[in-house]
């Protein structure tokens, strides 16, 4: 990819990053960086389209650490959970071999899986060399008949969140626009009901939660042309361009996708989530307020009624045990507010939010929803996260995977809210499983037996304790 | 049901179905074998010993010496003590035993054989083995079951080879070093060697009363066979009993004889249920360094702390998870104690037979009943792991949950026999197990299939398309 390429990238108009120094797209600081590279960003962001053969060109490490994932799930096909790498050699890069052998893979993957179509990722070392990925994606097209679609997205080009952008770059440039929706069945045709069509972007039904959701789309008449990327298939990418509105779900990650949808084809979009009984009624009022069609809303209003009143009853019980409980909760950007909203339908009080990667409008966000007693967590050292648990006597930390035995090596609560993680608690009902899996780790007897100190012992220190005495 | 208090549901039905009970006879045997140079001596018809010695064949996966009195129909309406005498002397002119165990069976019980009668008459006719201890114990399978029956033949083994205090005054203590163990029959032979170690790490010397680890802990002779036990304790070390400093007895069921151990030779007995969990073997190895007066070794603190590990690492598969237990009163209560302690829930609790264990416990309903009421209640209470022997593996099945094999008899895998339970670190890998189990069990969301997608070519799609309404 040209620097201008990459530039034009990181110019995002409608994103409030643009306008601050301080960005999700900052350059990585060398010796103090977390997170993943572009590959890994582009790759997460695509990968659920489940019945494409997903290819990463370039050397094992790149697919060989990642592949397998398992947050994302399919109500169909599954090629997406096959593997598939050009696994370069010493005498591939030496030779330059790669571009012949990334030839001849997807002709094997075309062979042995006959997918829709061929996605090629690329990654650091063809990238340097010079392998023009492009021209083989584009021969290869040719010779195969298949569509073949190269993501240019190369780990050294930048952060993972540069990488969700390359990677809906790459579906606005070669997928999106190339065919029409299919006409409905008469089947599926009520009388009295238009039906509607919109698109999500970023939503990626991790643990199947979306299907908590796409229940009561159907009911409203809203059909989905296509979920950016989760339990998307091919050929309704491609029929994108169609929708009525776009939702951005939870993520600016593929931002650019709905301002050029925007742009281009004059589709307007709202940015919501899923997460709380509010926000879910809030997007369902959004898509009604943007399609403007008032039959539509007032049956979206029952539908809110009926649902709010159903959950918040089956919720009291759990309700009753979570209130007031305290909450440190530390995601990345869109998160950091769309989940307090969940957490305060069930009464718990968020005392501190992470906001590292959070623009300035989600800051804005988390303030409207909380007043200014929240305290934004920037650092998101284990140090740094465990001293704010002391401080503000969190009850529990809720964050990604990978800060969790920070946590239960503090011997706090935890609760992953990460893509990683087997439960969904997305729409009305994922608040259920929500509730569930907080007061499992609250309520769970093994706090106290692990700060007990062995009887024979003296006291054991305190997560607070341990780290006053290392600083 | 009670919330904070444990209530105990009697058998209700007439008929027992897929039988969770084992024999009080059995148990009694299992006793005996843990007796170095035995020999166990069922008082019944041949078919009594001949299931009995399948049983235990089948899980130990070892020859096992077993004899019986052979009750004919003449001997069972006539009387059989002749045959006691009969098979006694057969045995101890043939196998020189330390120790002939003889247990009753339902068949002598009913009968009203007078076994402690039969013996002196054996003693009275062939003083030429009175080298041969004899242990005549009362175990009928119309009583109890397998824990009782191993309790109250271990309680014979004491009262019959133990000297008390009155012929043998101010014995209790002089082996400072030497701790008993009263150790109840659900116990590994891997659970004894833990019991072994951990008090050897204080510098004392334990004397298991009995002990499996020596007999029937599938180990490899030299030489290719032996009629009686090879290994367990010996009737002289038995003997010795009261002058050790302290009695450990492990196993609620084994209290009774704690008890009377403490009366009879003033050596002081200590309690203790099954050492599972924390809190278990906390008071374990506490009590161990207070009999000793050593501090407890830094390597159980090491365990302790990773089994603290395991415990946060499993909390998040194990807590709220729904779990059926069928087992024996002493083994289930410190399974029921291990699970409560992660956040389990017992929806399910059976038990063959009552037993002193169960009144420790809280929070749980246990049933007294077989493997129908175990399979029925799982069902109606959503159970997602099931914890009970081999013959729960069908029910498994049946009920679509995955089994934790635990107690006796486990025949459809290799191992179990020697799958250890206690400690620190045994806790931590059943935890892991557990957790696995709820892992492999993992309700994944049903997919939704929407009426408007366009997924035409795949055949829910279809399905669902025509179903709109």
């Amino acid at each position: 990819m040209k620097a201008k390429d990459i530039a034009e990238l990181m110019d995002e108009p409608a994103c409030s990053h643009n306008k601050k120094e301080k960005s999700g797209c900052a350059k990585p600081k060398p010796g103090s960086t977390a997170g993943g590279c572009a590959f890994d960003g582009a790759q997460i962001a695509l990968l659920p389209i489940a019945d494409v053969a997903h290819i990463v060109h370039g050397p094992i490490a790149c697919a060989g650490s990642s592949w397998d994932n398992r947050g994302t799930r399919s109500s169909g096909s599954t090629l997406f959970r096959i593997g598939m790498t050009t696994d370069l050699t010493e005498q591939d890069v030496i030779m330059g071999r790669g571009e012949k052998r990334l030839f001849h893979s997807i002709k094997q993957a075309i062979d042995s899986y006959q997918p829709p179509a061929v996605f090629v990722y690329n990654t650091c070392v063809p990238a340097l060399i010079g392998d023009d990925v492009d021209a083989v994606c584009k021969a290869a097209e040719e010779r195969w008949g298949v569509p073949v679609v190269p993501v240019d997205c190369a780990g050294f080009y930048g952060t993972k969140n540069l990488g969700n952008r390359i990677a809906g770059e790459a579906m606005f440039k070669h997928v999106i626009g190339s065919a029409d929706p299919q006409s409905l069945p008469a089947s599926v045709q009520r009388p009295g009901i238009k039906v509607h069509d919109v698109n999500l972007i970023g939503e990626y039904n991790i643990a199947g939660e979306f299907w908590y959701v796409l229940p009561l789309l159907d009911e409203l008449g809203i059909r989905v042309l296509c979920t950016l990327s989760g339990d998307a298939r091919y050929n309704e990418v491609r029929t994108m361009h169609k929708a009525e509105v776009n939702m951005m779900v939870c993520s600016k990650a593929m931002l650019n996708v709905a301002r050029k949808l925007q742009e281009r084809y004059g589709t307007p979009w709202f940015e919501g989530s899923f997460y709380g009984i509010t926000d879910t009624s809030q997007a369902l009022r959004d898509f009604a307020r943007l399609i403007n069609d008032p039959d539509l809303t007032e049956r979206t209003e029952a539908l809110i009624e009926r649902e709010e009143k159903r959950i918040r009853a089956e919720l009291e019980p759990w309700r009753q045990r979570l209130q007031s409980k305290r909450v440190l909760l530390y995601t990345g950007g869109v998160k950091s507010w769309s989940v307090i909203s969940a957490l305060q339908d069930l009464g718990m009080k968020v005392v501190a939010t992470g906001t590292k990667k959070s623009t300035e409008e989600d800051k804005a966000r988390i303030r409207e929803l909380m007043g200014d007693d929240v305290k934004m967590q920037e650092d998101g050292s284990a140090t740094g996260l465990l001293n704010t648990v002391k401080e503000y006597k969190a009850d529990i930390l809720i964050a990604g995977g990978r800060n969790m035995y920070t946590a239960l090596k503090a011997r706090v609560p935890f609760l992953d809210i990460n893509q990683e993680r087997e439960f969904g608690y997305a729409g009305y009902d994922g608040m259920l499983e929500l509730v569930r899996q907080l007061a499992l780790t609250m309520e769970s007897p093994v706090w106290q037996q692990v700060r007990a100190p062995a009887p024979w012992d003296e006291p054991v220190a305190t997560a607070g304790e341990l780290l006053s005495a290392q600083s | 049901m009670s919330e904070t208090v444990s209530h105990i549901v009697k058998r209700k039905k007439a008929l027992s179905v897929n039988p969770l009970k084992t024999s009080q006879t059995i148990g009694g045997a299992l006793a005996v074998l843990g007796v170095n140079r035995a020999m166990p001596l069922m008082h019944g018809s041949q078919g009594c010993t001949a299931f009995a010695k399948v049983f235990f064949v089948r899980h130990f996966r070892e020859p096992v010496p077993l004899q019986t009195t052979a009750m004919d129909q003449v001997s069972s309406v006539m009387g059989a003590d002749d045959n006691i005498v009969e098979a006694l002397k057969t045995i101890a002119e043939k196998n020189n035993p330390s120790l002939i165990g003889l247990v009753t069976t339902g068949l002598a019980e009913t009968q009203g054989a007078d076994i402690k009668r039969a013996v002196k008459e054996f003693r009275d006719q062939f003083p030429q083995y009175e080298k041969v201890k004899v242990l005549a114990v009362n175990t009928p399978d119309f009583a109890g079951s397998f824990e009782s029956g191993f309790a109250v033949t271990v309680k014979g083994l004491l009262q019959e080879l133990v000297p008390g205090k009155d012929d043998n005054p101010g014995r209790a203590g002089l082996r400072q070093k030497q701790v008993n163990v009263l150790c109840g029959g659900n116990l590994s032979p891997t659970d004894l060697e833990f019991v072994s170690e951990s008090i050897e790490s204080f510098g004392l010397r334990p004397l298991l009363i009995p002990d499996l680890s020596g007999s029937l802990d599938g180990h490899l002779d030299d030489s290719p066979f032996s009629a009686v036990t090879t290994g367990g304790v010996s009737v002289d070390d038995i003997a010795t009993a009261n002058e050790s400093i302290a009695t450990l007895v492990v196993g609620e069921s084994l209290h009774s004889a704690g008890d009377w151990l403490y009366r009879h030779t003033d050596v002081p007995s200590h309690y203790f249920g099954h050492l599972m969990g924390l809190e278990a073997v906390d008071d374990w190895l506490m009590t161990l360094s207070e009999i000793s007066g050593q501090p407890v070794p830094a390597k159980w603190q090491r365990q302790r702390r990773q089994l603290q590990d395991a415990m946060l690492d499993t909390h998040f598969m194990i807590g709220m998870s729904r779990i059926a237990i069928a087992s024996d009163p002493d083994m289930l209560a410190g399974f029921v104690r291990l699970l409560q302690s992660m956040g389990a829930e017992i929806v399910s609790a059976v038990v063959p037979a009552s037993g002193q264990a169960l009144k420790g416990l809280e929070k749980v309903q246990v049933v007294v009943g077989d493997l129908e009421d175990l399979e029925d209640d799982a069902r109606a209470q959503k159970a997602q792991i099931l914890l009970t022997n081999s013959h729960g593996a069908e029910t498994s099945q049946r009920l679509g949950i995955p089994l934790l094999r635990i107690g006796f008899p486990q025949y459809d895998q290799v191992g179990g026999y020697q799958r250890q339970w206690f400690g620190y670190r045994a806790t931590s890998q059943a935890l892991f197990d557990l957790a696995n189990l709820v892992l492999s069990q993992h309700h994944e969301l049903e997919p939704y299939y929407s009426v408007y997608a366009q997924k035409y070519d795949e055949k829910h799609q279809q399905v669902k398309a025509s179903a709109w309404t």
